[in-house]
């Protein structure tokens, strides 16, 4: 029997706020999260000085040294977050999470970057000054996903779904997969991304990233003709997906439906995105809703603000979707939040559709002539009533997502 | 370094590693039961004793330590050894 799958909590920390209240206004107040970074002056070889760093938060006395030890910021970040879900969800402290009934998805590109030098310096120099029982434990690129479980005392699965940009969406998809065939009843799901100059070099040499280092907030510029590529963004964003009947009988409030989930690979090229597997991935997650084209009222587009990824997503979105379809991109907000990207831009599709009213593409201004007719939201927004929104991240290797969400009434 | 010295150094490291309140270290304070230290934190005051005295420290004489005066015998044991 398959199970229906229902989303209990939400929560995250993020560039622009740390709860919906808060990013919601930003985002209608167009704020931009992007930053020129000072401390990345002395890195010559790089050229792009833009990221978009996570807002100062504060971490409760509970979290203490024995319980961070084994922590790296991205630990820390994806243990924050799924402790705001889980308030979120009424389920914290509550025997469901220690029982078995609760496994973990979870992802992030990598673990902490500050252990890699460590085992770095050892590997070049014989020593092992830096190194301590922990230092694999911050570095290993399951690190969220098993400090989550420590923290909580969650003894059911794990999966990790370290996936780079599709680490988040990944861990929604394998969770709703879980309850729906039975082998959990809660499943926390969420991806992280801690900021460390890595990930923007490896863009910069792609010639990906984005310089406008003297206009932080002008960039990117997804969809844009003037768009130069992508600035990196940091957070971590945390659902708490839970089967339908348990979330009722114990009265909790719902926020939305996991309905659909499609996951495939391009096979082609390591860092090319393919159009026609994109299509394809939207297909197979209509398909797992049982839904046609035309009850998607709304896509969150991965829309990272490259030119091949923006154009190849765009005519694979118009395929399946028609010309008629509201899109946007969140990461005109939060750049390209990594393995964060997946959850955090799930969590705020579903707080849109539950506002009726959906963010624009911020520094959308002159639609590049290359990308597919669609109805790219600009200016203020749109406000729209839909019963359905989907949600597509691609990663690095060619992995595709398309997630499918369901309003709850 | 005298045994003052030694133990001045082994209770910084103590605060300073393992977030611990001076108060509490005492020589006869016990690693695990009044310090809340585990295994992995024994690997990790060992490998900071290494640091303090460039001795390898071997598994057996980490073995009988359960106070901080044991692990302050190991120090000095170290020292001694060494010159």
């Amino acid at each position: 029997m398959q199970r229906r799958v229902v989303i209990t909590g939400m929560g995250g920390l993020t560039a622009l706020g740390h709860d919906w209240k808060t990013i919601g206004s930003n985002l209608r107040a167009r704020r931009s999260g992007v930053k020129y970074m000072q401390e990345w002056a002395g890195f010559s070889d790089i050229n792009t000085r833009l990221a978009a760093p996570v807002s100062a938060y504060e971490l409760p006395q509970h979290y203490t040294r024995k319980t961070m030890r084994s922590m790296g910021p991205v630990a820390v970040m994806s243990t924050r977050a799924t402790e705001l879900a889980l308030q979120d969800a009424g389920l914290l402290g509550k025997p469901v999470l220690t029982s078995g009934a609760t496994g973990i998805a979870y992802g992030a590109c990598a673990g902490s970057a500050e252990p890699v030098i460590a085992f770095g310096h050892m590997a070049k120099t014989g020593s092992l000054r830096g190194v301590t029982s922990n230092t694999y434990m911050q570095m290993m690129s399951h690190t969220g996903a098993v400090n989550i479980s420590l923290f909580f005392g969650i003894t059911g699965r794990i999966i990790p779904s370290s996936s780079a940009c599709t680490s988040g969406s990944q861990a929604i998809g394998f969770a709703y997969e879980t309850i729906k065939y039975g082998k959990q009843t809660v499943m926390i799901a969420g991806g992280a991304e801690e900021l460390s100059l890595g990930p923007s070099a490896v863009f910069d040499t792609l010639f990906a990233a984005s310089t406008r280092n003297d206009a932080p907030e002008t960039t990117p510029r997804p969809f844009d003709r003037d768009r130069d590529g992508l600035v990196v963004g940091e957070g971590a964003a945390t659902l708490i997906l839970e089967d339908m009947d348990s979330a009722r009988q114990r009265g909790a409030a719902i926020y939305a439906e996991v309905v659909g989930f499609g996951c495939n690979a391009d096979g082609s090229h390591i860092t090319q995105p393919r159009t026609s597997t994109m299509a394809k991935v939207m297909q197979l997650a209509l398909e797992d809703a049982a839904l046609s084209s035309q009850a998607i009222g709304y896509v969150n587009a991965h829309g990272t603000g490259t030119e091949l990824g923006d154009v190849a997503e765009s005519i694979a979105t118009q395929e399946v979707l028609g010309k008629r379809m509201p899109i946007s991109s969140l990461k005109s907000y939060f750049g390209h939040t990594l393995g964060a990207c997946g959850s955090l831009e799930a969590w705020l599709t579903i707080e849109m559709m539950r506002d009726n009213w959906f963010a624009p593409t911020i520094n959308l201004d002159n639609l590049d002539s290359e990308c597919a007719e669609l109805d790219y939201l600009t200016g203020g927004g749109r406000e729209l009533e839909v019963e359905h929104v989907m949600s597509n991240n691609f990663a690095f290797g060619g992995i595709n997502t398309s997630l499918i969400f369901r309003r709850w009434n | 370094m005298d045994n003052q010295e030694i133990y001045q150094t082994l209770k910084n490291t103590l605060v300073e590693q393992f977030d611990l309140d001076p108060g509490k270290i005492t020589p006869q304070a016990r690693l695990s039961e009044d310090l809340d230290l585990d295994s992995i934190d024994a690997v990790d005051l060992i490998l900071k004793l290494q640091e303090m005295t460039g001795c390898k420290v071997s598994p057996d004489q980490f073995k009988e330590v359960h106070t901080v005066a044991d692990v302050q015998a190991v120090i000095e044991q170290m020292l001694s050894v060494k010159h």
